[in-house]
């Protein structure tokens, strides 16, 4: 699966002066002094992330933490209140989310978001939009040079399906592949965007157990390639088998960070999640 | 694959002789009926237009818009004005009209792109009103107030070419149908028409991938207000009139009824759409009275058992099809 990732991440061709930067362990995405608000509650306070390249962080910690709001400021589709987003040393604050996506953020939704009446195809060629250019002019009369895009365009999306192993459903409509196979088909188009970071929310929600274990291979598998994943996830199993490292928080704040195996057993951890005193030796 | 890719082509192939007999019997259509009906024809194809317009922004897009007969009078009012003033040619004013109406949609909807649902269809009816009103009001004397603008030429390439009479209105407003359609289909096929319809399914979903959300819907807002701008210039032409009472609330609804009946973002579906709008009435003229009613009843049958439309646009192996076979191809 791997080896298939590179070979199209070859085609599509990269930046190549990003290639020779790219050194595992350096921080590519990193939160500051976080803030959102609504109205009078505080979703997030003060909250620093960082997330270091070609490793998988995860962000985990009770219901109501604050977790999804932290994503969707980062993507955009929240503005913050205060503090800063640094993606690539770049600040993301008051960015579009489809700036930001072509900055090379991709993201997928808790609850699952494709385009339910659109076949699986054309779902994973939205994640190429970004990535091309052809206007008005040039479409209404199908140039040349629209149609080989057009082609290019469709060769990534076939190569991602793929790589999913959903290309037998390529003109399958979206809303009626298995719910599993949706997961993987939103993931397919967020990989489609060629993104450096995929934020994934909660990706085995909603998945049996084989499917979780195939989407562990699976992530573990494409991180092989200049790609860092951050994820929020409740299944402690995935948390502690792929990550590298993980940051806990609660009510808007983070309350610990580090190697799964010391997260494990952090104390405060063990409180947020399952409350003090007795109710800890009823687990 | 193989297999697929055999019966693409050969649905291919006879969607093709469909095209070719349909374009054939509206060819010759004039030569076998009456006047009358060459004129019905005549509206049918302005419906059409208009459908198509409107199609852009409520079918691809799922923007509510129910102020599209505005960009119509926009259109209608900018070749009456400047014909009737300064005697500029109909044709000459036809791209004039289209960019007029859709500068206006431009500078009306930037404000308001961003509203969703019902919000946005309010503020397209106050919008469609207001422009009513206002051409009612007579600005600056420009507008004729209730009576109009009238006294408009034919459109006419010098004096080499005039089109006066109702079959060449006829073949003037189809060949510009014809014309929208090769358009509006190349684009229903590139990355414009795809982000187009990513909106419409999730709006959320199709920012957070990468899509420009408020540059696409601005974009279908201005492109099917041009179209009705240029429709609007050739109802000027045909009526030689144009009054505010042509672009009411009612008109806006139909054209609504119009892509609802044929089916959201379908082509086809539109163009039968606006067949059953303005052919049907005329057909159960005998019935005089009521004839309205039963178009009323037709319409709630149809939405109950045909919820989708018509001809609702399918998606999946026709629609790429032409691509999988061009990628094949190039491969090979």
């Amino acid at each position: 699966m791997s080896e298939n990732v590179i070979k199209i991440d070859q085609e599509i061709g990269r930046e190549k002066g990003d290639l020779t930067t790219k050194k595992n362990g350096q921080v590519l995405l990193q939160t500051e002094q976080l803030d959102k608000k609504f109205g009078g509650l505080i979703a997030v306070n003060h909250f620093d992330l960082k997330v270091s390249r070609g490793q998988i962080s995860s962000l985990i910690g009770p219901n109501g933490a604050g977790k999804t709001t932290v994503f969707n400021v980062v993507t955009g589709i929240y503005r913050a209140d205060g503090g800063k987003v640094i993606f690539k040393g770049e600040n993301l604050a008051g960015k579009k989310p489809h700036e930001i996506v072509r900055s090379g953020i991709a993201r997928t939704f808790q609850n699952i978001r494709l385009f339910p009446n659109m076949t699986c195809l054309e779902n994973v060629m939205a994640g190429q939009h970004c990535r091309s250019c052809e206007g008005m002019i040039n479409s209404l009369f199908q140039t040349h040079k629209q149609h080989m895009e057009e082609v290019k365009i469709r060769k990534c999306a076939e190569d991602r399906l793929k790589q999913v192993n959903l290309w037998q459903y390529r003109d399958e409509l979206a809303k009626n592949i298995a719910y599993g196979n949706q997961r993987m088909l939103e993931i397919s188009r967020a990989l489609a965007s060629n993104p450096d970071l995929l934020i994934l929310d909660e990706p085995s929600s909603g998945l049996n157990d084989k499917e979780t274990e195939d989407l562990m291979k699976f992530l573990k598998g494409i991180i092989q390639d200049h790609l860092t994943i951050l994820l929020i996830e409740h299944d402690m199993n995935v948390v502690m088998g792929i990550s590298d490292w993980v940051s806990v928080m609660d009510e808007g704040k983070k309350i610990a960070e580090g190697l799964p195996e010391q997260i494990y057993t952090n104390p405060q951890v063990i409180e947020a999640y399952l409350g003090r005193e007795e109710d800890e030796e009823d687990e | 694959m193989k297999l697929n890719q055999d019966s693409g082509k050969q649905k291919g192939i006879s969607n093709r002789w469909l095209i070719w007999l349909v374009a054939i019997v509206f060819l010759i259509l004039p030569f076998l009926i009456n006047d009358y009906w060459v004129d019905v024809l005549f509206y049918f194809g302005n419906y059409a237009l208009l459908g198509l317009s409107l199609n852009i922004v409520l079918g691809e897009v799922g923007l509510f818009d129910l102020g599209h007969m505005g960009f119509v009078a926009i259109g209608a009012y900018t070749t009456a004005i400047l014909n009737t003033m300064f005697g500029i040619p109909i044709i000459i004013l036809l791209p004039i009209s289209a960019l007029a109406a859709g500068a206006f949609a431009w500078l009306v909807c930037s404000p308001i792109i961003h509203l969703r649902g019902d919000y946005l269809c309010i503020v397209t009816i106050g919008m469609g009103e207001i422009i009513r009103l206002t051409l009612n009001n007579n600005p600056f004397g420009i507008t004729g107030g209730p009576n109009g603008v009238f006294g408009i030429d034919f459109p006419s390439l010098g004096n080499l070419f005039v089109i006066d009479d109702s079959v060449k209105f006829y073949y003037y407003i189809w060949v510009i149908v014809g014309l929208t359609i090769i358009g509006l289909v190349n684009l229903q096929r590139s990355r414009i028409g795809r982000a187009w319809n990513y909106i419409r399914e999730d709006e959320i979903a199709a920012e957070s991938t990468g899509i420009d959300v408020r540059y696409y819907k601005l974009l279908a807002f201005i492109l099917g207000a041009g179209l009705a701008g240029i429709s609007g210039n050739i109802f000027a032409s045909k009526l030689m009139i144009v009054s505010p009472e042509s672009f009411s609330f009612m008109e806006s609804c139909l054209l609504f009824c119009i892509v609802l009946i044929g089916g959201m973002g379908s082509i086809p579906g539109v163009i039968i759409g606006s067949a059953a709008i303005s052919l049907f009435p005329e057909v159960f003229r005998p019935f005089a009275q009521s004839r309205m009613l039963i178009f009323g009843v037709a319409m709630i049958v149809m939405m109950v058992f045909r919820p989708g439309g018509i001809w609702p646009r399918k998606r999946g192996s026709s629609e790429l099809q032409l691509l999988h076979m061009k990628v094949g191809k190039e491969v090979e």
